[in-house]
């Protein structure tokens, strides 16, 4: 099926079957590297994107049903060249070790952020609950998003 | 020549310096194992058996081959030349099942791969895998390890019907004394259950076949890139010098992907076979069912001691799940938690037995902490059990039986020289930090409100940098690389490989400060065994403490050399190495590091004895282990209605030698914790009594969330390490084994009032809520 989509704010039109996933698509035919893979079960949350401005799992959606549609992904974020405020307070408060929950739980803290500009901890820590972290404990990260959070709304 | 000024003073080592390794990482521009993709590259997917034990009786890949797309199909005939998967350890009668990379007649545990399938997609190799035939003629199965050895369980290898792997015996002062001699003996059979390691990367191999050279690289996300690479030559017959093994940027390992894998060989297999590139990606579910599952002990403990609570001495039969196979170092796994049985404490008489438990399940191997978060968790349970029993504080049962300030460095029971300590600095520091005697009063008011309040105290030592070679299967050592270029800008080759630690940051941190030079200055290099000297690797917490020092000792080397050119630049013997240059003592002229560099290469006079060009290696042994401890202290309350375990404080004080990144200990300590903190409460791999592993997905298996994991507050006290120049101990595996134990103290101690005196792991709501009503009844 054709599908064509604004990835990271460039239209791309493919030819993709049915049964593909978005988090396939995203990595195999559009080439990307920051959506990864933990389960395809839609449990851990390293293939979160946004989809319409809204974080999705991307391995529990076909690209089919991206079609038409609007997917930032972790690459489109620092895309004018700066990085956002939650990637560099990640970096800053050392809230990734191994990194490979790393774009999925910025995206998933971006997302928070949008709706509760002010969390608290246990908000932080409810915000990110579908994203999986097995190195970092989620202090640092709990960290970050509240460094992003006053850094955002200073 | 200039007389610049010193460029940069300020040391770098001890400073929370955010990682250098992160911009890739946040931008999602790091390369893993599967974003590698190689022109005609084809991807592989692997049929694994859905018994525990089961014949073959009929193998058909008729309809596979057949399939559009399905370029090869390979299964346990046609890999005749390939070496079984090695295992590292060994031991006195140690049974060896041969493992071969695809099952032949017989399949031994749920995932045992059978076939593989290469396709020209994902998809499509996942489509063949659907479409071979099997005809299974399932047997009898055993998943529990005291079953499995009582005598009359199936054979889970046939030509071993006891299902007994090895014996092993350690035995040190006289036990039989001390037990006739003790007032109480407290005894307590304890497990460590069964844990997944769960990475959240699974693991992946790319595998590329050279035709025309007959040269095989292999990209694996793995902990030891150059193991693997002589094991993996040795597998597939291959001249090691014509193997390569990269381990690109890693998604976690914690001691599974310190491994020789059966899908490893088996890539670079079919990438040799079909002359084109392999991908096989580990699915979460393969990843469950056959990367290395860790811990899985049945415990017997009996602790002797006097009612004063001087602890006597310790007996401990250990019955180890090994699970169908060796993988690289499972024997030698329990054999760590005998070194380590006597914690932190002074007595000198212990016998412990092991006996490897053959299942039908995956090999149990090295989980973070890998045998000594077992240890740790016995005696630590053991010692409260023993305060509990003659009515001492958990506190000062510990102070009495500490090693002594003026005794290290110390021979322990089990024959280790501890390194150095000061036992009671951290204990003394976590009470302070939670007002222990406050706390207590606390608790008393909870009890007498019918509240269940616990306080859990947890000493822990463990064993880390492994470590001297004599003690090490492969070797114990660790080497580095520095390079300095014409320009002066330096390369770091680590042997090392870490993979989320942070060594590209510390390690730069170190080489700043040792040339004086800025951090932008310095690129640390691992994991690729076509560039970087042959490593051990990293596990056992031996990174920093292992391969920071083999480091230390390249430097010093290389500024010596710099400070050589520097004299002959200077033209004068009364030089020294500082800030990045050298400095005449008389003139006060200068040379920078550049220019001694490039003097090096260009090469037109020579220092005395001094060969050309600035590159040094070396290889560095440790003389003993580092022995890093501390204090956790958990304190929890108990829900009455739901039995749910709520830590209300968590506090961690660490001794870890000499701290290089504080910013990056931290981080090492959190995840440590939380994943301590998943065993005691949340996390346990399940076996059904056909051998089906029950907890097969995330769904099932509680790797801990963000609302699971509690605030966690840390300290640290530095006693530093003698055994290495840097002075560290090592902290990767600290937080996972000083956890368990504080947790369990605490909750027992939050139960006691209900006459509970232990509680195994993992506390789940459902465990306590059973305790509670059974109480209440
Ligand atoms: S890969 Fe999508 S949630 Fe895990
Ligand atoms: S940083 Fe490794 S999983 Fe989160």
């Amino acid at each position: 099926m054709k599908i064509t989509v604004t990835l990271n704010g460039k239209t791309r039109t493919s030819d993709v079957e049915p049964r593909l996933l978005l988090i396939h698509y995203l990595r195999e035919e559009a080439g990307l590297t920051g959506p990864h893979i933990g389960c395809e079960t839609s449990l851990c949350g390293a293939c979160t994107v946004e989809v319409d401005g809204k974080a999705v799992k991307s391995c529990a959606m076909f690209a089919v049903q991206a079609d038409g549609r609007n997917v930032l992904t972790i690459e489109g974020l620092a895309a004018n060249g700066t990085l956002h405020p939650v990637q560099e307070a990640f970096w800053n408060e050392h809230a990734l070790q191994c990194g490979f929950c790393t774009p999925g739980m910025i995206m998933a803290s971006k997302q928070l952020l949008e709706r509760n500009p002010n969390p608290t901890e246990d908000e932080i820590r409810h915000g990110i609950d579908g994203n999986l972290c097995r190195c970092t404990g989620y202090q640092h990260i709990v960290n970050a998003v509240k460094a992003a959070a006053s850094k955002m709304g200073a | 020549m200039a007389t610049t000024t010193i460029t940069k003073t300020e040391p770098l080592v001890g400073k929370r310096i955010r990682r250098r390794e992160d911009p890739r990482l946040i931008t999602g521009a790091a390369t893993y194992v599967d974003d590698i993709k190689l022109p005609g590259m084809y991807h592989a997917a692997i049929l694994r058996s859905p018994h525990g034990a089961a014949r073959i009786a009929a193998l058909d890949i008729s309809r596979a081959a057949a399939h559009p797309g399905v370029v090869a199909v390979f299964t346990g005939k046609d890999i005749t030349g390939v070496g079984p998967v090695p295992c590292g350890a060994s031991l006195p009668g140690l049974r060896v099942p041969v493992h071969t990379i695809l099952a032949q007649d017989r399949v031994y545990f749920v995932g045992h791969p059978v076939a593989v399938v290469v396709a020209s997609d994902r998809y499509i190799a996942r489509d063949g895998v659907d479409l071979i035939d099997v005809e299974w003629d399932v047997l009898p199965a055993v998943s529990d390890p005291e079953k499995a050895i009582a005598g009359d369980a199936p054979a889970v290898h046939p030509e071993w019907p006891d299902n007994i792997a090895f014996h092993h015996h350690q035995e040190n002062g006289n036990v039989d004394d001390a037990f006739a001699q003790a007032e109480v003996v407290v005894k307590q059979r304890i497990t460590s259950q069964r844990l997944i390691p769960t990475a959240m990367e699974t693991r992946g191999v790319v595998a590329d076949f050279q035709t025309g050279d007959k040269a095989l690289t292999l990209y694996s996300s793995t902990q030891v890139p150059h193991l693997l690479r002589t094991l993996i030559a040795l597998m597939l017959g291959l001249p090691e010098n014509k193997t390569r093994v990269v381990a690109p940027e890693m998604g976690g390992g914690f001691g599974s992907k310190l491994n020789v894998y059966a899908e490893e060989a088996l890539m670079g297999f079919v990438a040799m076979k079909i002359g084109k590139p392999v991908k096989w990606i580990e699915s979460r579910r393969e990843n469950y069912l056959t990367t290395i599952h860790g811990r899985g002990h049945v415990d017997y403990f009996e602790i002797a001691a006097k009612r004063d609570g001087t602890i006597l001495g310790m007996k401990l039969k250990l019955i180890q799940d090994i699970g169908a196979y060796h993988q690289l170092l499972t024997p030698a796994i329990p054999t760590l938690s005998v070194l380590m049985m006597p914690g932190l404490y002074k007595f000198q008489n212990i016998r412990a037995h092991v006996v490897g438990a053959f299942t039908n399940c995956v090999p149990t191997d090295a989980y973070r902490g890998a045998g000594r978060p077992e240890a740790t968790h016995g005696i630590e349970r053991m010692v409260d059990m023993l305060a509990a029993e003659i009515g001492m504080d958990p506190v000062e049962i510990r102070l009495k039986n500490f090693v002594a300030n003026e005794q290290f460095p110390f021979s322990t029971a089990t024959g280790l020289v501890y390194d150095s300590g000061n036992y009671a600095a951290p204990l003394m520091k976590a009470l302070d930090l939670v007002d222990y005697q406050g706390l207590r009063a606390q608790q008393k008011k909870a009890r007498e409100e019918g509240r269940l309040m616990g306080i859990g105290i947890s000493t822990y030592g463990e064993i880390c940098a492994f470590g001297p070679s004599p003690a090490t299967p492969a070797g114990g050592w660790e080497s580095a690389t520095v390079k300095i270029d014409p320009t002066g800008k330096v390369t770091v080759m680590t042997g090392a490989c870490p993979h989320g630690q942070g060594e590209e940051t510390t390690f730069a941190q170190i080489t700043a400060d040792e040339l004086g030079i800025p951090l932008d200055d310095i690129h640390v290099i691992r994991g690729d065994t076509a560039i970087v000297q042959y490593g051990i690797g990293t596990f056992g917490s031996r990174g920093t403490a292992v391969g920071g020092a083999a480091l230390y000792f390249a430097l010093q080397e290389v500024k010596a050399k710099l400070k050589r050119y520097g004299a002959m630049l200077l033209e004068s013997d009364d030089v020294s190495y500082q800030g990045g240059q050298c400095v005449c003592n008389k003139t006060g002229r200068t040379v920078s590091l550049a220019e001694m560099s490039g003097a090096s290469y260009r090469a037109m006079k020579l220092p005395p004895n001094t060969s050309p060009g600035m590159q040094v290696t070396n290889f560095w042994e440790p003389p003993n282990f580092t022995f890093p401890f501390g204090a956790h202290i958990a304190v929890t309350e108990i829900d009455r209605e739901t039995g749910a375990v709520q830590v209300k404080r968590y506090f961690a004080v660490d001794d870890i030698g000499n701290i290089i990144n504080p910013l990056i200990v931290d981080g090492q300590l959190h995840g440590g914790v939380a994943q301590g903190l998943g065993q005691a409460l949340y996390e346990q791999a399940v076996y059904d009594e056909n051998a089906q592993l029950v907890t097969g997905e995330l769904m099932d298996y509680a790797v801990p969330k963000a609302t699971m994991v509690p605030w966690i507050e840390s300290d640290h006290t530095v006693t530093p390490s003698p055994v290495n120049p840097l002075g560290v101990k090592g902290v990767g595996e600290a937080g996972t084994i000083g956890c368990s134990p504080a947790m369990v103290n605490s909750v027992v101690d939050a139960l006691r009032p209900l006459g509970v005196k232990h509680v195994d792991m993992p506390m789940t709501s459902e465990k306590i809520w059973r305790i509670l009503n059974s109480a209440q009844a």
